[in-house]
């Protein structure tokens, strides 16, 4: 049976163990003269049976999704005579025993791939067989097993609910696992590719050009891995978007919240709101094809040369995107300075900027670096806007007319299109994966934890 | 100090007042430049976009008057078969040829037939499978024109001369003939809702894509919404105060800064190149998405439950409610509109991604609409991102106009949220 048609059968037990179970409690208090003599109420024994019938096959089928295909492949793989070295090599021969299996033929299969091929359509007959007889059997008997043990007796609510925790127990753990499965896929492969370019060349090396050659012996072979470039271009941009969203979003903030009426306010924060909505594909392309051409324009107006992919202009519009970032944060900072801090400096004469300047933002300051530095996180690991208006060169330079590249650029480059995963090319995507995860980390910790403690001291 | 009389205070009072008031004003106005300066960045872009865009939804197609001849077609009869290997574009070419009877000599020739965009075979084709008795018969059609006369055509709107491109002057000439007779006409572009991504730019479209995103989204939100709402309950109503519930807390907070491409790296490592799922699959897409906007979901549904006054739960608690009652029956009920508006923002949010993508693979070149969660597909984002990659002008404005689809999403998807939250919101 299909996997989806399996499902659906199997909701369809639960349905079915659901009814038995509420009719047969109703039954049995009918019985016995109301519901007060049940130990729960019947939906909760027929809850009770469904969770038998439904949640144990349901996790067998889960499991069996997740780690057939493996072993499927490991069972063919085994069977074959002659085992090509490389893991490429043992992919393409597995790709192509697929295709045999699937009936798609480009050219004549070799004998040992026609026989893995049919080896391949035997086995996932038989696993699916193996999947529907034991999911079933699973389903039923535990249903079955659930419906003997009825009593009126039975504590069912308080099973129930016992199974509902543990279920919420594990949606709440979902997002450690999910850390959990970042840290190790970005660190398992970085290990990997610091077997073969050594730590120190990647972080300290001042030449990046990844590309392999094809053969052994061609001249330049090897990749060169230092990053330096890249943390380079990295910063650059950051802080091109920082010169632009951090001036323009505190001062917004402020005046929204100090001086601006209700009706300003009313409009002109939904407005800038808007800002953190735009999809930053939809940035890229601006950048790419209206901010790029006009810095350049603008730069040879005043004489200078600049790139047509600068990073300048990728900087510009990540800083516009930022600002509400800014604007919001600092807003909620500014906004629980109490008022009678306000008053105070206002009672004693200073005018309202003066207030502000030397009362509010020394008062809101950590709260502000906080907000700060969260954006800086996301700047670093912004990736689209840089991707479609910077460069893919790795120069290393100060000039913001220039074109550089960033991490996240990279990564990207190295991962779209076809992949071998046992170059150096792929895993330094992985190997910059971790570089990215673990400075924006840093920074949110630290920045959380500014915001945090600021926060409890005027609450 | 004591040297200064009450006059000569107030002078030096004065004499400051004038430098301090200037710099509050100097103060106020930096403050609305930067407003004007956000509001400006705003009306910029979307100036900028639809502007660019607008030109996208209609589409220059050209009239010729084809005759279905079964000599030129190399068929007999219309049949399943026969369709496939009739020659349409001699068809179309024949036509061409007794529009502008003039044109001889071989590059001519192709620049002549270049009027007429390649996908207009299939145009006939279907007519004529809909319509057997045509064979034999003449008829005027209207075909898409090529996105160079397209182009071509709607620059003319703008300057005199016109971008020509590789639109040659006798191509101009014979542009400014046909609209001059009527023959050529702008119609609403119907091909841009109806087919998937193609090499040529009058026959892309946005459908493929669309129905990917709508397939993508339909998977995160059928994981991300439960399993949020459930973490929240659980942190929120049941979890005692330990190392534990601390340990999610700063993770649930740290996932939520933590750059989207990331996600995309945890799905090629671990659903793609570990458990074997299918590449550039919306079930993929879906899942990442998931872990994506699950921080977005899990915070929001928090702020919602706090948002129900304890005395609710006291009340049911004293009524002999078990925990779970009180919350199913009475906390979930009422921070239902809260949830829902977060779990929309976080669609929104999911809906507008595009780095974690690439890294699945989304970036294929689609043609056909994808059926169901796991055939190859790409999504409304990517498509822009594709697009935007394109050399002709006829690409950029198909972006833009992409983007006009993609954004009116998403200004209804947050409009919603606002809306909900205002109609629904309780204050306690």
């Amino acid at each position: 049976m299909q996997t989806p048609t399996l499902f659906a059968l199997l909701l369809l037990l639960v349905l079915i163990a659901y009814g038995t179970g509420f009719s047969r409690a109703a039954a049995a208090a009918r019985g016995r003269g109301g519901m007060r003599k049940l130990a729960a109420l019947p939906s909760y024994y027929g809850t009770h049976t469904a969770l038998w019938c439904g949640l144990p096959a349901l996790l067998l089928l889960a499991v069996w999704l997740m780690f057939d295909e493996p072993i499927i492949r490991a069972l063919v793989m085994n069977g074959i005579a002659d085992m090509p070295d490389t893991m490429a090599g043992r992919d393409l021969l597995y790709a192509q025993i697929q295709n045999q299996a699937a009936g798609n033929f480009f050219g004549e299969a070799t004998p040992q791939v026609k026989e893995a091929a049919e080896r391949l359509t035997h086995l996932r007959g038989g696993a699916q067989l193996l999947q529907t007889a034991m999911v079933l059997i699973l389903s039923l008997g535990l249903g079955a097993f659930a419906m003997l043990r009825f009593s009126p007796k039975l504590r069912a609510r308080e099973k129930v609910e016992k199974v509902f925790r543990v279920i919420l127990i594990g949606c709440a753990s979902a997002a450690i696992l999910t850390t959990v499965g970042i840290l190790l896929s970005v660190l398992f492969e970085s290990l990997r590719f610091f077997q073969s370019v050594p730590v120190t060349e990647f972080l300290f090396g001042l030449q990046w050009s990844p590309q392999m050659a094809l053969r052994a012996d061609q001249v330049g072979s090897s990749g060169a891995f230092g990053a330096v470039p890249l943390f380079t271009g990295t910063l650059m941009v950051s802080a091109i978007a920082m010169f632009v969203a951090v001036p323009v979003g505190l001062m917004s903030a402020i005046y929204l919240a100090e001086y601006a009426g209700k009706r300003l306010r009313a409009v002109a924060k939904p407005v800038l709101e808007v800002l953190a909505g735009v999809p930053t594909v939809v940035y890229g392309f601006f950048a790419a094809l209206t901010v790029a051409p006009f810095v350049r324009e603008a730069a040879a107006a005043v004489g200078l040369q600049a790139s047509s992919e600068s990073a300048l202009a990728a900087g510009l519009v990540m800083g516009v995107m930022i600002i509400p970032f800014v604007s919001s944060l600092s807003d909620d900072v500014i906004n629980a300075v109490p008022q009678s801090m306000r008053d105070g400096a206002l009672g004693l004469g200073s005018t309202h900027s003066e207030t502000v300047r030397k009362v509010v933002i020394p008062a809101a300051l950590p709260g502000i670096v906080g907000g700060v530095l969260l954006a800086v996180s996301r700047a670093i690991g912004e990736t689209m806007i840089v991707v479609m208006a910077a460069g893919l060169a790795a120069n290393l330079t100060a000039n913001p007319l220039d074109s550089v590249t960033t991490v996240t650029v990279q990564i990207v480059t190295l991962l779209v299109g076809d992949q071998e995963f046992d170059s150096p090319k792929t895993l330094a995507a992985f190997a910059l994966g971790l570089m990215l995860f673990v400075s924006t980390l840093i920074l949110n910790f630290i920045a959380l934890h500014v915001v945090k403690k600021y926060r409890e001291q005027y609450d | 100090m004591t040297d200064l009389t009450q006059a000569q205070v107030r002078e030096r009072i004065e004499q400051n007042l004038a430098g301090r008031h200037r710099k509050e004003k100097l103060f106020r106005g930096l403050g609305i430049a930067s407003i004007a300066f956000g509001v400006f960045a705003v009306l910029l872009l979307f100036t900028d976009i639809i502007s660019k865009g607008s030109g996208a939804f209609v589409q220059t197609a050209v009239q010729l008057e084809v005759t279905y001849d079964p000599a030129v077609l190399g068929i007999e009869e219309v049949n399943e078969e026969s369709l496939t290997w009739a020659n349409f574009t001699g068809v179309i070419r024949q036509s061409l040829r007794e529009r502008f009877p003039g044109v001889s000599g071989r590059s001519e020739k192709r620049e002549l037939y270049s009027l007429v965009s390649t996908g207009a075979p299939f145009t006939l084709r279907d007519r004529l499978q809909a319509n057997p008795a045509l064979l034999g018969q003449t008829e005027k059609v209207w075909f898409a024109a090529d996105d160079d006369v397209d182009t071509f055509l709607k620059s003319l709107d703008d300057s005199a001369e016109g971008f020509r491109g590789r639109t040659s002057d006798e191509m101009a000439a014979w542009v400014q003939t046909l609209w001059d007779s009527g023959e050529l006409k702008k119609r609403f572009n119907t091909t841009f809702f109806t087919n998937g991504d193609s090499r040529e730019p009058e026959q892309a479209g946005i459908r493929a894509a669309l129905v990917g995103s709508l397939l993508t989204l339909l998977v995160t939100l059928a994981l991300s919404f439960p399993i949020g709402v459930a973490a929240a309950i659980y942190l929120e109503e049941y979890a005692p105060k330990n190392r534990w519930t601390d340990l999610i807390e700063v993770n649930i907070n740290n996932l939520a800064a933590v750059p989207s491409i990331v996600f995309g790296l945890l799905g090629l490592a671990i659903f793609i190149n570990f458990f074997e799922l299918p590449r550039s699959a919306p079930l993929v897409g879906g899942l990442v998405l998931t872990l994506m906007t699950l921080p977005t979901i899990i915070i929001s549904s928090r702020a919602a439950l706090k948002s129900v006054p304890p005395s609710i739960r006291e009340a049911a608690m004293g009524m002999g409610a078990s925990r779970m009652q009180v919350v199913l029956h009475h906390v979930l009920p009422l921070a239902m509109p809260g949830m829902l508006t977060g779990a929309i923002i976080g669609m929104a949010q999911a809906l507008g991604e595009t780095a974690p993508l690439l890294m699945i693979g989304m970036v294929a070149f689609i043609v056909d609409v994808p059926a169901g969660i796991t055939d190859p597909a790409t999504v409304l984002p990517v498509q822009i991102f594709l697009w935007a990659d394109s050399p002709e002008r006829a690409f950029v404005e198909r972006t833009s106009a992409a983007i006009m689809v993609l954004l009116s999403f998403l200004i209804v998807m947050n409009t919603s949220a606002v809306l909900l939250r205002k109609k629904l919101e309780r204050r306690w």
